[in-house]
């Protein structure tokens, strides 16, 4: 085990570098002048102008200026946004558990019920259940979340009143963040309505995200569980008299779990992806919105180190999987 | 020295069935596909012959008919079939319209990431030891991005508009077609008959376009029309960043983006772009799934 996970660090490192180089890339590839693009609309007069290259260290040949660039990542040193002038790592740091979170309820959401729907889909193969989840998990797939949000938001907060449009929690409540995960921050807080307010506002942005992750697993799990039941021991566990109920969650749920393991791997760029989208579309202070945002003011440092921090999480993710993959099937573990 | 040819009469329900009579049978057994293959026939129709099929010039703005429902419904007009939008365009001419580019970023995305991709993924395939993994890495790089998220870095150093849409979606697709072609490449490499167009002599180029590529190509067809969906959804959700095509292009993305301030009074400038690009989205996805089944039969449980 230990040189399985050995090798699959040793896979991370080329690819870690390969990151590196794509943001730092990013910056080189802004048509003109990065100094007078971060400047903006005005004229620089020349000596600013100098100086600046020669603070952003852009007056040196291109090795060099990677060379300072990685070595600055080593350090820690992700640069500051040149909005706030706060560091990227602190603005990242701050608005990353609104995005995990959300994350979170949208993982919760799709797999409680793709799974759920998988399964009794695979059971019930070929009936109008079936039928009915394989549809809709089609349309699932095929959603413009970011119009499916819109939707939601129509229906149930405009016209019913149900839920709240936008933000984390309603401003009325004053929220000390101490994990910054606002279900649990408002258990803390001394207002009754709070943690309910909190809820409210996390259900329609998750189920907007979670929506496409729901329909890809509701799919894989009802695939591979069929694929699981017409095994020999399956056949075995329900000639030895068990319950159904046993063989299914048991023996068969247990084993078609682990592509629907990889599923969820694979699902985090999709989320994340996603929470760009979710989060625009809710006004949800987290990494997306930040990013976006930044996008639209030129913040280049942001940008840059923004997507290596939000890739070396995809990375990171990616990682585990294959590590819990390996644990789950030996064969895996074992191969070259 | 000439053969005589045999006047026997061939009973044609003998004949192994042509390739493309026997992909049909199988495409249209699966009803979804055909029903997608439809819908998009229609939505390549309005495209094509868009000034015609429109009632009305998609920017012409109708100063006396701002935001007018649907004509089904009370206050709706007949000249707006499907209402119009808070400048008064009417809104079945825009979306007629807005067909033409979502097709055109589709397709020129798909052949500007398909080309290059199969030529990544042959060079890959023919030479493994150098040339291959070091592809491969940078592939994984890009892999390692979630797509829409580099699509938006790379429109945000390029610049909004059309052609850095394409230019962004077809990058981002482009890791997919590498690793597709590669796979199918190194299968096919071991095959007997690669073996004998070497010893016949066959060049590289011959051998990687005409001896190799054409039994790849079923994969990457299936590729082709999943990504052509995904182009389509990824560049109407920069269109909605407000990072895609600009305004007044009637983009549906574009569309619904500046539809947003209006979602408490006028639902349908909301619901109906979105709904074309669900619809269209879904309508290629079948098809996905039908060209799949047809052409590449050992997929057909893998996803």
């Amino acid at each position: 085990m230990l040189s399985f996970i050995a090798r699959r660090l040793g896979l991370l490192i080329p690819t870690f570098f390969g990151i590196t180089l794509l943001t730092f890339a990013l910056i080189r590839l802004i048509p003109g002048d990065p100094v007078e693009v971060m400047m903006g609309e005005r004229r620089v007069d020349p000596e600013m102008h100098a100086q600046a290259m020669e603070r952003l260290g852009l007056n040196k040949p291109l090795y060099a200026q990677y060379i300072d660039y990685v070595g600055k990542l080593a350090h820690g040193d992700l640069g500051e946004s040149l909005r706030t002038r706060t560091s990227v790592w602190s603005e990242f740091k701050s608005l990353f558990p609104a995005t995990l979170e959300l994350s979170i309820a949208a993982l919760i959401f799709a797999g409680v019920f793709g799974l759920l729907a998988g399964v009794i889909a695979a059971l019930k193969r070929g009936s109008l259940f079936d039928h009915g989840v394989m549809g809709i998990s089609l349309a699932g797939y095929s959603m413009p979340i970011f119009w499916w949000g819109l939707i939601l938001i129509m229906f149930f907060s405009v016209s019913l009143g149900w839920t709240p449009v936008s933000g984390r929690i309603d401003l009325l409540y004053d929220i000390e963040p101490r994990t910054g995960f606002m279900l649990i921050d408002t258990l803390f807080s001394d207002d009754e309505g709070a943690w309910l307010d909190a809820l409210r506002h996390l259900i329609l942005p998750s189920i907007v995200l979670g929506t496409i992750p729901l329909a890809v697993i509701a799919r894989m799990t009802r695939s591979s569980m069929l694929e699981v039941l017409r095994e020999d021991y399956v056949r075995t566990a329900r000639a030895k008299g068990l319950s159904p109920a046993r063989v299914v969650f048991v023996h068969g749920l247990r084993n078609a779990l682990i592509p629907v393991l990889t599923v969820f791997g694979l699902q985090t760029g999709t989320l994340l992806a996603g929470a760009v989208l979710t989060e625009t579309i809710f006004s949800w202070p987290g990494i997306g919105k930040w990013l976006i945002e930044a996008i639209g003011a030129r913040d280049y440092p942001v940008v840059q180190n923004g997507i290596l921090l939000i890739a070396c999480l995809v990375i990171l993710v990616n990682f585990v999987v294959d590590i819990l993959y390996g644990l789950a099937n030996p064969r895996i573990r074992h191969q070259r | 020295m000439t053969t005589p040819t045999p006047a026997v009469a061939v009973d044609q329900s003998l004949l192994y069935p042509s390739p493309y009579k026997e992909f049909w049978q199988a495409f249209s057994k699966n009803k979804g596909a055909v029903a997608g293959l439809l819908f998009m026939l229609l939505v390549v129709f309005c495209a094509l012959f868009a000034p015609w099929v429109a009632p009305h010039d998609p920017s012409e703005q109708f100063r006396d008919a701002l935001l007018t429902p649907p004509s089904w419904l009370e206050g709706g007009q007949w000249q707006y079939l499907l209402g119009t939008d808070e400048l008064g365009r009417d809104l079945l001419s825009r979306l007629i319209h807005g067909s033409r580019l979502s097709l055109l970023i589709g397709l020129s995305s798909v052949v500007m990431s398909l080309i290059p991709g199969i030529l990544l993924g042959l060079l890959a395939g023919f030479f493994p030891r150098i040339m291959g993994p070091s592809i491969m890495r940078l592939m994984d790089v890009m892999l390692a991005l979630p797509s829409l998220l580099l699509a938006v870095a790379i429109v945000a150093i390029l610049g909004p508009g059309l052609i850095n849409t394409v230019i962004a979606i077809a990058v981002v697709s482009l890791p997919s077609y590498v690793r597709l072609t590669r796979a199918a490449v190194m299968g096919e490499l071991n095959r007997d008959y690669v073996t004998a167009a070497r010893l016949a002599g066959a060049s590289l180029p011959r051998l990687m376009f005409v001896t190799v590529l054409p039994n790849c190509m079923a994969p990457l067809i299936v590729q082709a029309t999943l990504s052509f969906s995904s182009a389509i959804l990824d560049a109407a959700a920069l269109g909605f960043l407000g990072l895609g095509v600009q305004p007044p292009t009637p983009e549906w993305g574009t569309m619904l983006a500046s539809a947003r301030d209006y979602i408490e009074r006028a639902w349908w400038v909301v619901s109906l772009p979105g709904l074309t690009i669900l619809l269209s989205v879904l309508a290629i996805n079948l098809m996905g799934d039908g060209l799949r089944d047809a052409l590449d039969p050992k997929l057909k449980n893998a996803a």
